[in-house]
């Protein structure tokens, strides 16, 4: 494997994806993420020299309206998928100390 | 003969002339989910009362003339991850199980303008991430063709359901092949779109750039009509194209004299099974034979495709499923101190192993350091992959080759090596990368009597083309149906 991913990247790759990784899944991950990167270095033989990086296939433009209110009040409805609430807002744990 | 044996357009026509009630025809479609589904797992949700329900209120504005189309009183299973109010919304994932939306996508909202009725979601892939619809929370689907094989994937629950005759038509999502690949592997009949043709509002973002909302069906009538009520622009959806036409039935026309057909060679080398290929090069002779004219070309970029493919729809996986915190809906972790604790044990807990190897995989390729090296370099490839296509659509109206290498795998033999897995991919992908639209028909069988597709790409907004020459092959075949509806 030419990518060795160590211990650390995993623990950074895990702060940014917001994951909890188990011992064995680290593991794993590290192995299931070198041998993706092995893979995709294949666009390495590839010369994308002067070739911009296409993010849309078509050209997409601002498209803009008047802000106006569309839809109604439907607080209670969309709260109901909440895991916690609290007068009327999604409950969180604290967030500052 | 059952009335689930009829195609949509053709109940839709019974229904229309009064020789069947919607109630019958909703009536029809649960009986045979409750004949088979307990062997396929083709619904994470069925909503029967609401079906019924919906009947008769769909009976009413068909009988005082309000809905006349040709999908109305029509009974349609809708793939897990389009949001479909007040009803179950699970994305096929923990992280979702108890997640009822408020709204409905638009795609959903024309079908129902347009008089189908729901029976329930349909299971897939986890967040539409595998080809195998393993990765699903609430177990597997099955293949009606052969119950140890897989459906495909991530549509496999909505091409299963299709084939096993337990809706009469499906709405499924494609990102990489998850319509195409599944609809192949079943037997039946599914298009990828041209980018932007339908709307992506109320569909659970996977790879936003890439996904596409489609029909599947037992025919290529059924999928240009069902096409045609789906698409529309919408200003919900900041990618949604005006197109100029929406008229996809105008091309169901027996007719492929002088179409110029390329078949690129890079899809016919190795690793294609050589029972697919046969099927497919006997196709290109059917047409060639009809009129057709048929040549080879190289499309040499078709092995970047998959590479690129997986940094761009990782990338944007790790930051559309970052919305998944357990604060707004779904699953909230039981123990936790502080907030960011909370995020990362739901996020560990609700989602599964084949989602979090993406969002990792693409938060990496995402982070600092590394963004030009792996995403700036696949959004380089996939303008390459463009203009390649582009060249080749000056000299051929349609691309012809296989939807996968392969026919449905065994259960089980999968998952345990990603990398084999996403090569099952190499024939649908680049037509994500590139925003074609794609349609796979199916062609043939294996000796093992598993279905084979045949896969169509044209250029974008040409449609028309793919559904003309997939129309005109069809009339070559009559359709074939799983053994296990007959028992």
């Amino acid at each position: 494997m030419a990518n060795i991913i160590s211990d650390e990247t995993i623990e950074y790759v895990g702060i940014l994806a917001k994951l909890e990784l188990s011992e064995e899944e680290k593991e794993q991950a590290k192995s299931d993420m070198g041998k993706m990167l092995d893979y995709i270095d294949k666009l390495n033989e590839l010369d994308t020299t002067n070739v911009e990086p296409m993010s849309h296939v078509f050209q997409v433009n601002n498209v803009f309206r008047q802000d106006v209110v569309a839809n109604g009040d439907d607080r209670d409805n969309i709260l109901k998928n909440a895991p916690g609430i609290k007068e009327g807002a999604f409950k969180v744990p604290k967030t500052v100390e | 003969m059952s009335l689930m044996s009829l195609t949509a357009v053709e109940l839709g026509k019974k229904i229309k002339a009064g020789e069947v009630t919607v109630k019958e025809a909703v009536e029809a479609a649960i009986a045979q989910i409750e004949k088979t589904e307990n062997r396929l797992n083709c619904y994470v949700t069925v909503d029967k009362e609401g079906a019924l329900k919906k009947a008769e209120e769909v009976q009413k504005l068909i009988d005082n003339g309000s809905l006349t189309g040709p999908l109305a009183g029509v009974p349609v299973a809708v793939k897990d991850n389009m949001c479909t109010k007040d009803l179950l919304t699970t994305c096929s994932s923990k992280i979702l199980g108890n997640f009822v939306p408020t709204y409905t996508a638009e795609a959903v909202v024309n079908l129902e303008k347009a008089g189908a009725v729901i029976l329930g979601k349909t299971n897939m892939d986890e967040f539409a991430m595998g080809s195998t619809t393993e990765t699903s929370a609430y177990g597997e689907t099955k293949n009606p063709w052969n119950v140890n094989h897989v459906p495909g994937g991530s549509s496999g629950g909505s091409c299963a359901a299709v084939a096993a005759e337990e809706c009469s038509y499906a709405l499924g999502s494609d990102t990489g092949g998850s319509i195409r690949q599944p609809s192949s592997f079943c037997g039946v009949t599914g298009i990828k779109p041209t980018y932007g043709t339908v709307s992506r509002y109320g569909l659970i973002a996977y790879g936003s750039s890439l996904d596409q909302i489609g029909p599947v069906a037992k025919d290529v009538t059924d999928c240009a009509t069902i096409l045609e009520v789906i698409a529309s622009y919408d200003e919900k959806d900041s990618t949604s194209v005006k197109r100029e036409d929406y008229d996809f039935t105008s091309c169901l026309v027996d007719d492929v004299k002088g179409l110029k057909i390329g078949i690129p060679k890079a899809y016919f080398g190795e690793g294609l099974e050589p029972e697919v290929k046969k099927v497919i090069l006997d196709a290109a002779k059917v047409l060639e034979e009809k009129g057709a004219i048929v040549e080879e070309f190289d499309l040499g970029l078709a092995d970047y495709a998959i590479p690129a493919y997986y940094v761009i729809a990782a990338a944007e996986a790790s930051s559309n499923l970052s919305r998944f915190d357990g604060v707004k809906y779904g699953y909230r972790t039981e123990d936790y101190e502080g907030l960011h604790n909370m995020y990362k044990k739901t996020r560990s807990e609700g989602f599964g192993a084949e989602v979090k190897r993406r969002i990792m995989l693409g938060s990496f390729v995402l982070s600092s350091g590394y963004y030009d090296a792996y995403y700036l370099k696949a959004l380089r490839t996939k303008a390459l992959i463009k203009e390649e296509f582009d060249k080749a659509f000056e000299k051929y109206d349609v691309i012809l080759g296989p939807v996968a290498p392969t026919t449905a795998p065994e259960l089980g033999k999968s998952l345990s090596d990603p990398i084999k897995m996403y090569l099952g991919d190499i024939y649908t992908i680049s037509v994500n990368l590139a925003g074609l639209p794609g349609i796979s028909v199916p062609a043939g069988e294996d000796s093992k009597g598993l279905p084979i597709g045949l896969q169509f790409i044209g250029d974008c907004f040409q449609e028309k083309k793919i559904i003309r020459a997939a129309y005109s092959f069809e009339q070559t075949r009559t359709y074939k149906r799983p053994g296990m509806i007959e028992e």
